[in-house]
């Protein structure tokens, strides 16, 4: 079975989905990406999906189950890069992808989690007092 | 209404599922469809497809090319010998499920096609009919 890679930049992991997952992958990147928040205190998740041509309802599902999971998890998740023509079917098809953050593209998706982690632990950034001493 | 070229796919796991994504893409590409068509009949064949191996315990799924007044369609038949559909009303509706999906499959399908037809009933599997026409969105 296929195995979808998963890289750690920093406080983040990013994934990049470059095949057509059938169901018991996208299962397994939904385990792996929970395992690996743990295991690495991820602040956040970075999905890069602009290689799908095709996203179900199952598919959907998935990406939905992993934003909740991470959120659970102290960690945020951003989707980035879906294809106009498959954001247009998700709606028709009835699935608002509730809860799950996107960005046009990788670059701002990361600056989104930066900003998202920024809000959430302001004292793991250096502030003004800091760089005064 | 002249039906031109046939296919047919046996779905019974879910990398089949996947097979079915492309057979049904490279039809709607023959058959000239946009993107946002091909995307729209590949999701609602995507959908059925899981519905047959989760629900039906597989089945065929047979691709029709179709022509009527000089455009072009293409058009999905879907079926399993499977226990069949209690309540079809039901089943069509959104958030229905007796399994451990959303309850999307059969009403989105019939959102993203043209034409939807179904047949089923119980003990005598399900048969699940769609089309879509070239330059409908």
């Amino acid at each position: 079975m296929e195995r979808i890679p998963i890289l750690k930049m920093g406080r983040f992991l990013l994934v990049s989905i470059q095949v057509d997952m059938d169901d018991r992958t996208a299962l397994t990147l939904q385990d792996d990406l929970t395992s690996q928040i743990v295991k690495h205190h991820a602040a956040g998740v970075l999905i890069d999906i602009s290689a799908l041509d095709v996203v179900d309802s199952f598919i959907g599902r998935m990406l939905a189950n992993t934003a909740a999971m991470a959120r659970i998890l102290d960690a945020h998740t951003v989707v980035v890069g879906m294809q106009p023509s498959v954001a247009i079917t998700l709606v028709e098809l009835g699935l608002s992808l509730k809860g799950v953050r996107s960005a046009l593209n990788i670059e701002r998706g990361m600056e989104l989690l930066q900003s998202i982690a920024r809000e959430a632990m302001p004292e793991l950034e250096p502030t003004d007092a800091d760089l005064e001493d | 209404m002249q039906i031109s070229k046939t296919e047919t796919v046996e779905v019974h796991g879910s990398s089949e599922v996947v097979s079915v994504r492309h057979a049904v893409r490279r039809s709607a590409v023959e058959l000239g469809f946009s993107l946002v068509e091909q995307t729209k009949i590949v999701t609602a064949a995507s959908e059925l497809a899981r519905n047959m191996v989760e629900y039906g315990g597989g089945g065929k799924l047979t691709l029709e090319a179709l022509e009527r007044d000089g455009r072009r369609g293409l058009r999905l038949i879907f079926e399993d010998h499977g226990p069949g559909i209690k309540d079809i009303d039901a089943a069509m509706r959104d958030g229905f499920t007796t399994g451990g999906g959303m309850g999307l499959g059969l009403g989105g399908a019939k959102r993203l096609s043209n034409e939807f037809e179904i047949r089923s009933a119980p003990g005598e599997g399900t048969r699940v009919a769609i089309t879509r026409w070239n330059g409908t969105s």
